[in-house]
């Protein structure tokens, strides 16, 4: 059955197994050309096809029978066919119609950037910034919620849910009973455990992660600084329920975050258990490999530098560049 | 070789003739000069007692302003600090407390907030970046001091005065 198809997204042509979905196809080719995705997340099985982020055209529906298809479909949920044609960023439909499905993501969404953890590494604010309109059209007050804890180390802000279903998905995929869900319809529709009851699973901690906004966010990390003022650094331990592989975010000497490690579509690579989470905060407890590279369009890149690149005058005097020792060592200490 | 712009004077060094040499008539119009002024209009004036008007736009020491209801408006949100191209401010955040509501505008405030005035070179991207309008560099000019560690501005110099009601 490993038949394989040839699409092309914006002119690009690719070869894919069948069955594949136009997103990951347009992933295999990379770079601009790839759909956002704010809820369809390649480790959660049947995730997709809620948020619309990843429309895209379809100008050739295949090879066999080469109409158009009618409406933009969600890339995430469509599979490819022999000879398909899709146009993404090079359709000014596409385009348009992104920008009104960010219009309609931001509708409940509260300005809440300067206070979020999230934010920095939050997908809707980067999605809103590439595809959205800067000023709101929207007058009416938007739905609230308490902020609420699920169990001692997750914190729900269900106001900047946006009903994505990843967390759902990965209490569902990882835990064999059911505790976490989405409850109500429509406007009402919120996030919750049953009862408040407070997630005992080893990996719960995950949907902080894969939530793609600051609905779910680490209680120990709550409020203690904002991430572009910490560094990544790649580290591993010994664990016997997870990977072990996570990113500790250091604050001088202080590790005052572990998270696992994340791709370039901010999907992580390995799910981690909640005692590599939240109790490992030492760096004794961790090999370090090395700093985690970032983006260099990423915040958290900001004012971090990979090189030091000191003065002649620094480098060819003995005297300076004992004087300056530290911050030669920063640099590789990070 | 030619000038391009045609601007340049080239100067002559002639030798200085004996009424140049004896300086005598060259320290006579001098002094003329200076008795001159005595008469005239001052230019300076008394600072601190007198100040002089500044322009709409000038930046002067920060404040850290509070909201109608006199709540810190300032979230430590830390963009001040990410625009400072001088690195001198650095703050801690906090969560607000039940029975804070009052005291501070957002759930997350800034416990400590401090900025460098000796780092500070009173760019304005710090009050550009601020999404909260909380930080505005409407104070007068940064006054002398003995000591490095009284130029580093806590929350007690930059808070605004609590409202009067
Ligand atoms: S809490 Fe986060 S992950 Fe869960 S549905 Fe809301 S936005 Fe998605
Ligand atoms: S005025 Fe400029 S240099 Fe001074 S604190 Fe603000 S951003 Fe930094
Ligand atoms: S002064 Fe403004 S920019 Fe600076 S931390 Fe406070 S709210 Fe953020
Ligand atoms: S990523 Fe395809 S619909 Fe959300």
């Amino acid at each position: 059955m490993s038949e394989r198809v040839k699409v092309t997204i914006d002119g690009i042509s690719v070869e894919v197994e069948q069955g594949t979905t136009i997103l990951n196809a347009a992933r295999l080719i990379g770079g601009e050309i790839v759909p956002p995705a704010m809820c369809y997340y390649s480790k959660l099985e049947g995730s997709g096809g809620k948020c619309r982020t990843c429309l895209v055209k379809v100008s050739k529906g295949s090879e066999k029978d080469p109409r158009p298809m009618p409406k933009l479909v969600a890339s995430c949920r469509t599979t490819v066919m022999e000879g398909m044609e899709v146009q993404n960023i090079t359709s000014p439909e596409v385009k348009e119609a992104r920008k009104g499905v960010v219009e309609l993501l931001l509708i409940n969404h509260p300005l809440d950037c300067p206070v979020c953890d999230q934010a920095g590494e939050c997908h809707l604010q980067d999605l809103s910034y590439e595809h959205g309109s800067a000023a709101t059209r929207y007058e009416f007050d938007r739905r609230s919620f308490e902020r609420r804890d699920i169990g001692d180390k997750i914190q729900l802000h269900m106001t900047r849910c946006i009903l994505c279903y990843r967390c759902v998905y990965v209490a569902d995929q990882i835990t064999d009973r059911r505790e976490h869900g989405v409850l109500g319809r429509g406007d009402a529709a919120e996030i919750s455990t049953y009862i408040e009851k407070a997630i005992e699973n080893d990996f719960s901690g995950n949907v902080i992660d894969v939530c793609p906004v600051g609905a779910l966010t680490d209680r120990t990390f709550r409020f203690k600084n904002r991430v572009w003022f910490t560094k990544p650094v790649d580290a591993h331990c010994n664990c016997d329920k997870c990977s072990g592989k996570v990113t500790l975010w250091y604050k001088g000497e202080d590790v005052i975050r572990v998270t696992a490690r994340k791709d370039e579509y901010g999907e992580v690579e390995s799910f981690i258990c909640n005692d590599c989470r939240f109790e490992k905060k030492k760096t004794s407890d961790w090999v370090i490999e090395g700093p985690r590279k970032i983006s260099k369009h990423s915040v958290i890149s900001a004012n971090h530098y990979e090189q030091l690149a000191p003065p002649p005058v620094i480098r060819k005097n003995p005297a300076l560049k004992e004087a300056n020792k530290e911050q030669f060592e920063r640099v590789i200490r990070y | 070789m030619e000038s391009l712009s045609n601007r340049k004077k080239v100067l002559e060094q002639k030798p200085m003739t004996f009424g140049e040499k004896i300086y005598l008539p060259s320290i006579a119009k001098g002094l003329a000069i200076t008795f001159k002024h005595i008469f005239k209009k001052r230019e300076t004036i008394f600072y601190p007692e007198q100040e002089r008007p500044v322009s709409e736009n000038w930046r002067g020491l920060h404040s850290l302003k509070r909201d109608e209801q006199g709540r810190e408006r300032c979230t430590a949100c830390g963009l001040c600090a990410l625009a400072c191209p001088a690195e001198a401010i650095t703050m801690t955040a906090a969560e607000r407390k039940k029975g804070e509501e009052g005291l501070y505008r957002e759930e997350k405030y800034a416990a400590v907030y401090e900025i460098n005035m000796l780092r500070c070179i009173f760019c304005g991207l710090c009050e550009e970046a601020c999404p909260k309008e909380a930080i505005y560099l409407d104070g007068p000019f940064l006054e002398a001091d003995y000591l490095r560690k009284d130029f580093i501005f806590g929350k007690d110099k930059l808070v605004e005065e609590p409202l009067k009601s």
